[in-house]
Parts: C-alpha cells; structure tokens; sequence
C-alpha cells in the first residue's frame, strides 16, 4: 500500500515535473525570440517608367529603415526596440513592373511559397485594385502604402488589407484651399493630367474642389496626353493658347520632368500658375531646371514640407538617406516608412496582447484597425474604410531657388490637418468635395 | 487664324520627330523586309549616348563653346550605328532572313528585351538630363506663337534627313544598287552585286537614324528606361500609313498624324489618342498597303 501510494507519489510528481517541462518548452515556442524573423515581402516598381520616381527611391527608404530596426536603437523612441517586438525583419522585394495579373501571382508565390508574414506593396491603382480580393482569400495581411486610388475601400471592403497612406483626394482639396488662402486670383483654369484613372480622377477632384472654394473660376481646356507621352509640345501650344489664370497637372516622373523641360523655355510658367498635385519627387533631378513659383504639394507632408516640421524621427532618417543616397528623400520613401512603421506598432501591439508571441495574419489585422502612430509625415490614422484606410495631414508649398545652397526649397508652405481635407468615414471624397466638405476639421 | 496657324506649326513640329523616329524603321524594311521591333530601343540607347556624350563634352570644358554640343549629339548617334549596327546585323539577324516574318519579328523582339535591360546596366535606373542644347538657340516668337528654336532645328534636320535617304537612294550608283537589292535580292545578287554589304550598310544607317531620332529627343526630356517603348507604336503606326518601305510614305504619315494629332489637342483633346489610329484606319481602309506602297504580285 505505502509502495503503492508512493509510486503513486512518484507518478504525479513525474507528470507534474514533464507537465512543467513541457509549459515551459512550448511557452519557449511560442514567444517570439531575437533568433525569430518577421518576413515582409516589399513589392515596388525597381523596373519601368515608375522606378526613378516611385519604386526605387520607397525601396531606398523601405530597406534603409529596415535595416536601422534590426540594428536597434538607432530610432526615437518609440520605435527603439529591435526589428519588430524583437523580430529580425527580413525582406524580400519584388519588382511590381508587369501589370495586374502578374502581380496577383508574385503575391501567392510570396504567401504562399516564402510564407511572408505580411505583405508590402503596391505604387500603381490598378494593382492595388486586384490584389486586395487574393489577400483576403488567401488571408494574408497586406499593407497597401502608396497608391492613390479612393476606390479600394470606397468600393470595396476587406479584412486583411490596410492602406497607410491617405487616397488622392486630399492632393487636390489641399491645392485648391491653398490657392484660395495664398489669394491666387484665378479667374480661369487648365489642367493637363494623364489619360488613366490617376490623371482623370485627379483632374475631377481639382475641378470639384475649385467649384467649391473658387465658384467664379471657369475652365475651358483639360488635356489628357497618354502616360509616357514624353513630347508635350502641342500641349503646351494649347495651354499657352488658353492662357489660363491657373494650369493643374498630376503629372509624375519622366513626363512632369519632360514637361517641365518643355514648358519651361516656352514661358509657360511666366504666363501661368502652374500647381503640380504631386510634383516634390521631379526637384532632386531637375534641381534649377524647376521654375521659381511653382506650386506644388506631395501627396502627404513630405520630402521638403517635412522638413520645417521635422521631429527627431524625421532628421535621423532624412540625415541617414541623404548620406547613404546623396539626395533628400521625396515622397515615395516617406510613405514607405509611414507603412513599416505603422507595421511595426501594429505587430508590438498585437505581441502585447497574445503574450508576445509572432502574431497571426488575424492577430495583425485586429491591432491595425484603426490604428494611429507618429510617422516622419505626421500622425497617421487609420480612420476611413472601417479602420483599414488612413488618414494624413498634407501640405502644399511653393518652389524658390536657393542661390546660396544651391537647392530647391519650398516657401509659403501651408500644412492641412488630415481631418480638414480627408472625408469623414463612410462619405465618398468626390461626394463630400461636392457637398462643400461637411464636417471638415480645418485649423 | 491664329488657331490655324498654332496647328500648323504644331503639327510640323510633331510630324518633323514623327518622321525621324520612323524614317529608319521604313528604311530597314524596306531593304532588308524585316519589322525590326528593336528600333524603339536603339532610339533609346541613342539618347543615352547622347545623354553621355553631351554630358562629357560639358565635363570636360565644352561651356566655353556651347555649340559643340550639337557635334557631340551627332557623334553619340554615329557610335550607337557604327557599334551597334554590324553587331545585330551581322552577329544576329542575317541568320534569320531565310525564316519566316514572324519569327525575325520575334527576334527583333528578343533584341529588344534585351538591350532594354543593357541599357539599364550601363547607365541604370536615374534619369539623365542634358537640357542646354534645347535652349541654346533661344526662343522663336511669331506673333502669339512662341516656340523654342531646337523645335524648328529639329524640322531642319527632318527635311535634311529625308533629302539626304531620297536623293542617296534615287540619284546615285549606289542608291540605284540598293533599289535593284529592293526589287529583286536574287537577281541583284546573280548580277554581281554584293547583297550582303548592302544589307549592312542599310540597317547601320538605319541604326543611325533611330539613334540620332533618340539624340534630338534627349534634350527635351528626361532620359530613362521605357522611353522607347511608345516610339516603337507610333513609329509603327507612321510608316503603316505611309506603306512600309516608303520614305516618302514615312514623311506624308509623319505630317499626317502630326496635324491631325495637333488639330485634336487644340480642338478636341479627348480624342488625342484615337486620332492617330483614325488616320491610319481610314488610310488602310482606301490604301490597304499605305499611300505610298505599291501592290505586289505574292510570290508562291
């Protein structure tokens, strides 16, 4: 009996000892350790008529930031802590040249053949159109951190897909408000934009937008040359014939560059206030080539309108790319940092709440919802699209030459909170434009 | 009037770019009948060269005689042909020219994925600027018109190019050798008449003329990848109109599609882009092998 009851004895301490043995083990498995790597795959255009502007200098910035947190310490709180809560971030870029199509099946090769845990991409609508249905699908979380398009969630409604870069809206509103607050004396208006959804759809904001804020002004004449057109000489006769108060362009990359070579020697810039929604990514190339007066906004507060509001975030990353690139980062980089920094306070917030351990894909996306973090741009908030879209302050500026350093600088510029030229969740932009921005929280 | 006169001038200026581009693609064709796809990319690769070569005349103390550079333009078009000329035509195409179109058409198109990509490792990704000869010739006012002078320098070298091909091809020994190679490749060559020089010599010039299209198009626009995608298209759709093989087609279809172009950008901007193809639906639809290509027996 005694032997019985001490084997007995020796049995549960046994089984508590393997039970204690075997918690810690799997404790061990499941927090996330400093050996453990977080894959993201970046997926940006490193090829085509977007690389230059777009694709390469966001992959610059994206793979400069990823490798100051796995470092450690290198950022501002709170963004010193090493990799992702602790994770080594390890990041496998893919080229987004191709179109759709391609692009839907580079996105299952990264989820479903490198096992990402997180997915960040996308420059052109189109692909971030086409891609949010195979996320869901295959549940895989994915960050959308540049396109422009209103349409993704406007339209559309996801569960694993978060865009942290507001939509193209506010480039737009902002130009106009600022053209209305600087007292540009605009009587009439031109526009020359791309022949796609970009072009066409920023050309239909600015119009709202100014029939809003400049009732009086009138337009007569919208170009629409084809993306990469590169010979804008008949346009240009055709705006100089117009002789508009005011010329609106979405223009980006090699075709604003060759419109501004262009225009330039023509005097367009003399007879016209020409304002470049999205023009900051052409000033490192163009350098003085850029007419003083121009005015110009970069989808967000960015690159050089970033500057005069730098916090510590922004001068540690601005010095670093600047010394790294020999060049100051635009737009394109700022977003990205925007979407791996937001990243990263989503997978700590998520570690926090499971125990520390690798968050899943659901894990993510419940911690990103409606998420806020401080970026070198300003706050982000992901307060449209249930959660999933976000907001962002803009500012708009206006070139002026710097003889003495031998830079573009922007002067006069005006900062737009996010919630002043962003629409409330659940409203439409072009709906909310029209409607003369109800609910718009201006300073 | 002043409209008119905007057109005009406009469409001039267009047709005069339209037509270099396309004067060596119709020039190739029509010796050596082959579409050769990759003339969008050695466009390209000539305004790198001259991107280059402008650059390093500047580099190197050319600010003191700005002039040079237009040299320096045509030096870098004339490195591109002499270089790459031979090199595609006797390394690579002159195996093929017993197959089948479709297949030197693929060919041509493999020649131009690559070289896409060679372009991208010699000079990479950042765009090149070489601006000043654009404006080095100051501005050219014409009542409300008012124009850079390089847009007239360009038709200049437009009308000499097409002068320099039509007077080579039709008022000398040479031209006249090259014709009959155009007639009649087998009779040509049992007559005496070394085919395969003339085949070489063609697509060089050939080469050169994309390139130095490329060379006059640098100073205008930034120089990155992709620019010679679209030239391929529109250069295609000009020499279609203008019946492939034909110079003066080329020149006709490059003033065509330049005015038309010029008049929808100033009257009707929508329709921009169709209005090339319209011009070319309604050609083909009266003149199935373009304006100026005459129809031939099919060989069986």
């Amino acid at each position: 009996m005694i032997d019985r009851v001490r084997k007995s004895s020796a049995g549960r301490l046994t089984s508590r000892l393997l039970a204690a043995v075997a918690a810690v083990g799997m404790l061990g498995m499941g927090t996330a350790k400093a050996e453990d790597t977080f894959k993201i795959g970046v997926v940006t255009f490193l090829s085509g008529g977007a690389a230059e502007s777009f694709g390469v200098p966001a992959w610059h910035g994206g793979k400069l930031m990823i490798e100051m947190l796995n470092e450690g310490g290198i950022l501002p709180p709170p963004y010193d802590k090493k990799g992702f809560g602790g994770m080594t971030i390890e990041a496998i870029p893919v080229d987004e040249a191709g179109g759709a199509t391609k692009q839907v099946q580079e996105f299952r090769n990264l989820v479903q053949r490198e096992k990402v845990d997180a997915v960040v991409g996308y420059v052109s609508s189109g692909d971030c159109l086409a891609i949010p249905p195979v996320a869901d699908e295959l549940k895989a979380f994915t960050i959308l951190y540049d396109c422009g398009t209103p349409r993704v969630f406007e339209e559309g409604e996801y569960a694993y897909v978060f865009r942290t870069a507001a939509h193209a809206a506010m480039d737009n509103i902002s130009l106009a408000k600022y053209m209305k607050s600087r007292g540009v004396e605009v009587g009439t208006f031109a526009g020359i934009n791309q022949d796609y959804a970009w072009g066409q759809d920023s050309w239909a904001d600015f119009v709202a937008s100014m029939s809003v804020i400049m009732p009086d002004a009138t337009t007569d004449t919208a170009l629409f040359p084809k993306i990469f057109a590169g010979q804008y000489g008949t346009e240009i006769s055709a705006l100089i014939r117009d002789n508009a108060d005011v010329v609106h362009s979405s223009l980006w990359g090699g075709d604003l560059q060759a419109f501004v070579l262009q225009a330039g020697p023509r005097g367009l810039f003399e007879r016209s206030q020409v304002a470049l929604a999205a023009g900051d990514h052409v000033i490192p190339q163009l350098g003085n080539k850029m007419p003083d007066g121009v005015i110009i906004g970069a989808r967000g507060m960015n690159g050089l309108s970033a500057k005069p509001k730098a916090t510590e975030l922004t001068d540690v990353l601005w010095e670093a790319y600047e010394k790294e690139h020999d060049t100051f980062p635009v737009q394109a980089p700022f977003r990205m940092w925007q979407a791996l920094l937001g990243l990263k306070t989503a997978v700590e917030k998520a570690m926090a709440e499971n125990g520390g351990t690798k968050p899943t894909a659901e894990q993510l996306a419940a911690a990103m919802k409606g998420l806020e973090w401080e970026a070198p741009s300003g706050t982000i908030k992901m307060a449209l699209g249930n959660g999933h879209q976000a907001i962002q302050p803009n500012a708009i500026g206006t070139t002026k030459w710097d003889a003495e350093t031998g830079k573009m600088t922007l002067v006069d510029i005006e900062y737009y909170a996010a919630e002043c030229v962003n629409p409330p969740d659940g409203v439409k932009a072009v709906e909310w434009i029209k409607e003369g921005f109800p609910g718009a929280k201006c300073d | 009037m002043e409209l008119l006169a905007f057109i005009l001038v406009d469409g001039l200026i267009y047709g005069a770019w339209l037509f270099i581009v396309s004067v060596g693609l119709t020039l190739v064709f029509g010796v050596l009948n082959i579409l050769n796809l990759a003339h969008g990319s050695l466009y390209a690769i000539g305004a790198y060269a001259t991107a280059s070569a402008v650059g390093a005349y500047f580099a190197l103390g050319g600010d003191a005689f700005p002039m040079g550079s237009y040299l320096a333009m045509v030096i870098g078009a004339l490195l591109v042909a002499v270089v790459l000329g031979p090199l595609l035509e006797r390394g690579l195409l002159r195996h093929f020219y017993d197959r089948d179109h479709v297949i030197v058409v693929l060919v041509t198109y493999g020649v131009f994925l690559i070289l896409e990509d060679v372009m991208k490792l010699i000079w990479g990704v950042t765009p090149l600027f070489v601006s000043e000869p654009y404006s080095l010739l100051g501005n050219v006012e014409l009542g409300p018109l008012f124009y850079v002078a390089y847009d007239f320098l360009v038709i200049a070298v437009a009308i000499m190019s097409g002068l320099a091909v039509w007077f080579f091809l039709n008022r000398t020994r040479r031209g006249k050798v090259v014709l009959a190679v155009i007639h009649d490749r087998e009779m040509s060559q049992t007559m005496g008449v070394n085919v395969d020089r003339v085949f070489l010599v063609c697509f060089t010039v050939g080469v050169f003329l994309a390139a130095l299209g490329g060379a006059l198009t640098a100073p205008m626009i930034s120089v990155s990848p992709g620019i010679g995608v679209n030239v391929i298209i529109i250069a295609f759709a000009v020499v279609i109109i203008g019946g492939l093989g034909s110079i003066e087609g080329a020149a006709i279809g490059a003033l065509f599609v330049g005015i038309a172009r010029a008049a929808s950008v100033h009257l009707l901007p929508e329709a921009e882009l169709f209005i090339i193809y319209l011009v070319m639906a309604v050609v083909l639809v009266f003149r199935p092998e373009g304006l100026f290509s005459k129809t031939e027996a099919r060989k069986i």
